[in-house]
């Protein structure tokens, strides 16, 4: 059989059924009834027990999202999305707040372990001191509600406060009045009204004037209640001068209905500040004909209003059957930078517009972007970027970097970077290229001993390097691996 | 130790060898030469297990069984070595990373432990120094930006870290100056032994002067058609394929 032949035989082959993660966790759950209307979000703002602001403030965003009609200008097909067949709220059905691991629903902890999440942070999570050098607290989301704070005394003594945006609006209303919607605002776009008003939880990070966080800051996502839109909702405030590092990853378990997902993220840093965001992604991708799996709508942005503020997201993207997602830096503070570094792998039938934008505001300021995607099966795969000068942004520089990758010759790799600049002294630099992981190539490694798979994931893994480099230790060892075992299956 | 019994492969429908018999034995190197088109790529790539060729007829006996069936990545770890005519570029990859994936893939392949970090580098070195390839070298990717004559001093490492049973060099001169040729050359030399055979496969008499070798076969239209000992190749220098040409494709 001619070589070009059997590989696409193969990547046709491809078993995006066997879903690692894929299994369903029985909790009950505390659901509200399926559709949304002003009751809905009375409801969810009841259940937050939320003062009445914020109750104003979800109404207001709903009234808007009503006038509003979905964005189509993205590169991905799906079905229209019937928003009055999903449940807007959903919480599992465990005791609230508990202090320590024997609290937490045992199904819970049995779920992360299968996950394979490193909770190595059990110890942690327990309080061991030592346990290891570099410490994680987790602020476990699981569906909708935060079931597990921990580290939050040690934290709160460096007068870090991290914990669920529910709680932070009832313990911190004045921050949060001040901060939400700053910088993503309530009308932004379609996907971040809805989760203006509907938003279940989601983390909140405080870091005070001078105060780096003293661990990395880490949340799991998971999406686990049959035809729950998750509403995520995270705010993170670097006051002057203050540091911090957030991880986010995420599973989903296997499901036939298409699941929505809409997060909502802001981050804002002040003069000094820098802000480190890194996410990990491997919500359920839909089966092997393309069906099922996660729609992933998600509003990512920062702001450096400081200035010499930083602000830097890196993201490794495997999963959810239609990823749509900027995760942005406006930078106002002059001499600010911001970052994105993003490896984006497409598999089967998923579909991924991601990119960023770079929004140069202030003097100075500097982004730079490094995108590598990689597409197999029957994917396709964009890269959407926007990198702009406005008129006072003398001395703005970018430097942009997209490279795709394809396994097969059934998946696309597409670039749209849009460059604009107001400002004559800025100086923006954009590279790309396309290379196709080819049958010679295999054959080398092959040749010398390597089985497909350990052939793909080495070439994938040089191919990406860059940005793993990028990540912090322990999620960059997690990265490699999904991204081996998204890819499991790609070629013979 | 290879034994190939009326061989007959084809690609795309096409029959490109069509009846090949040879035999090298254990300890032995055999020059196969022949004009452009003749089949001696394709032979190696058929010893070597690539995809897209079809076996339809015969028989490769190496070590005892027929590896006609086995996977490419198997016949390696069994011993079965290609030196490519252009040796493929992996970026990001460092040469030492590589080296590292395929000495322990094989090892595990075959039941062995994997090697340890220094064990791993001690011997890097030492076939390395042999070489001439420097540390910078190893740190580089993967055959990226390598010139022609580290591309295929690249290759002999490898085949000096992997210890095959059975080497295929395919045209291993081509694009060497006759520096970088007495350096490849006295690496594969260095690595002939009474365990080891090796297949040279040439189309100029100018690498047999360096690597001496105990037989030369005559390929063309996908048949050994005469076979010789070393002077073979030096008529065939003299002459030209011209005698064979009414037999090529």
């Amino acid at each position: 059989m001619p070589a070009i032949q059997e590989t696409v035989d193969q990547v046709s082959q491809i078993d995006v059924d066997q879903y690692k993660y894929g299994f369903v966790t029985d909790i009950e759950s505390d659901r509200a009834p399926k559709g949304l209307s002003e009751d809905i979000v009375r409801f969810i703002s009841a259940k937050k027990n939320e003062p009445d602001w914020m109750l104003e403030w979800r109404l207001d965003a709903y009234r808007r999202w009503l006038t509003m009609t979905e964005p189509t200008w993205s590169r991905v097909h799906y079905p229209k999305i019937d928003f009055d067949d999903l449940y807007y709220y959903s919480a599992p059905k465990s005791s609230p707040g508990p202090k320590s691991l024997d609290e937490v629903d045992p199904e819970l902890l049995a779920m992360y372990e299968k996950l394979g999440i490193p909770l190595r942070e059990r110890e942690i999570l327990a309080g061991v001191e030592g346990a290891s050098d570099r410490r994680v607290a987790v602020d476990a989301v699981f569906d909708s509600v935060s079931v597990v704070t921990t580290f939050k005394e040690e934290l709160k003594k460096a007068g870090v406060i991290f914990c669920a945006i529910s709680e932070a609006i009832r313990e911190y209303p004045e921050i949060v009045k001040k901060y939400l919607g700053s910088v993503v605002p309530v009308t932004d776009n379609y996907y971040a009204t809805l989760n203006s008003a509907v938003f279940s939880d989601g983390s909140f990070v405080y870091i005070p004037e001078g105060v780096r966080c003293p661990m990395e800051l880490s949340t799991y996502f998971r999406i686990n209640e049959r035809n729950t839109g998750q509403f995520e909702r995270t705010l993170i405030i670097a006051e002057k001068g203050a540091h911090v590092s957030y991880l986010e990853g995420c599973t989903a378990p296997m499901r036939d209905e298409n699941q929505l997902h809409a997060a909502v993220v802001e981050l804002v840093a002040l003069e000094d500040a820098e802000i480190k965001y890194s996410t990990v992604q491997n919500w359920y991708p839909g089966d092997k004909d393309g069906k099922g799996g996660i729609y992933n709508f998600v509003t990512k942005r920062g702001d450096c209003r400081g200035d010499r503020s930083k602000i830097s997201w890196t993201q490794v993207e495997t999963g959810s059957a239609i990823t749509w997602k900027y995760p942005s830096c406006i930078l106002r503070g002059d001499d600010s930078q911001g970052e994105f570094y993003s490896i984006a792998v497409s598999n089967g039938y998923q579909q991924v517009d991601s990119g960023t934008k770079m929004i140069h505001l202030g003097k100075n300021t500097k982004s730079r972007i490094i995108s590598k995607g990689i597409a197999a099966g029957r994917s396709d795969n964009t890269y959407r970027g926007l990198v702009s000068a406005h008129r006072k942004a003398s001395g703005a520089r970018n430097f942009t970097n997209c490279d795709s990758l394809l396994i097969g010759d059934k998946c696309g790799a597409h670039t749209v970077p849009y460059i604009e600049s107001k400002n004559a002294s800025a100086v923006f630099e954009h590279e790309a290229t396309t290379s196709k992981i080819a049958d010679d190539q295999l054959f080398y490694c092959l040749q010398r001993g390597l089985s497909s798979e350990e052939a793909v994931a080495l070439i994938v893994n040089g191919f990406v390097k860059d940005v793993i480099q990028q990540l912090p230790m322990e999620f960059a060892v997690e990265a490699q691996k999904l991204i081996s075992i998204s890819l499991e299956g790609s070629v013979g | 130790m290879l034994e190939i019994k009326n061989l007959h492969a084809s690609i795309d429908g096409k029959e490109i060898l069509r009846g090949v018999d040879l035999v090298v034995p254990t300890g032995e190197v055999h020059a196969i030469m022949g004009p452009n088109g003749s089949g001696k790529s394709t032979l190696s790539y058929v010893l070597s297990g690539r995809d897209g060729y079809d076996v339809t007829e015969g028989e490769i006996i190496f070590d005892g069984s027929d590896i006609v069936e086995m996977p490419a990545e198997e016949r390696a770890a069994a011993g079965v070595f290609l030196a490519f005519q252009y040796p493929l570029e992996i970026p990001g990859v460092a040469t030492m990373t590589f080296l590292k994936a395929a000495l322990n893939a094989q090892r595990k392949a075959r039941g062995e432990a994997e090697l340890t970090t220094p064990d791993f580098i001690r011997r890097v070195k030492v076939a390395s120094e042999k070489l001439n390839v420097s540390q910078e070298m190893l740190r580089r990717p993967l055959n990226v930006g390598f010139s022609g004559g580290e591309k295929k001093r690249n290759e002999i490492l490898q085949m000096a870290l992997l210890e095959p049973k059975l080497a295929i060099l395919d045209e291993t001169d081509s694009g060497l100056d006759i520096d970088a040729l007495r350096v490849v050359s006295e690496g594969v030399n260095s690595l002939r032994s009474p365990e080891r055979s090796m297949l040279v496969i040439t189309h100029y008499q100018r690498l047999l002067d360096h690597i001496v070798p105990d037989k030369v076969h005559v390929m063309s239209a996908g048949r050994i058609v005469r076979t010789g000992g070393p002077e073979l190749a030096l008529e065939l220098e003299a002459k030209g394929y011209a005698d064979y040409a009414g037999e090529a494709a």
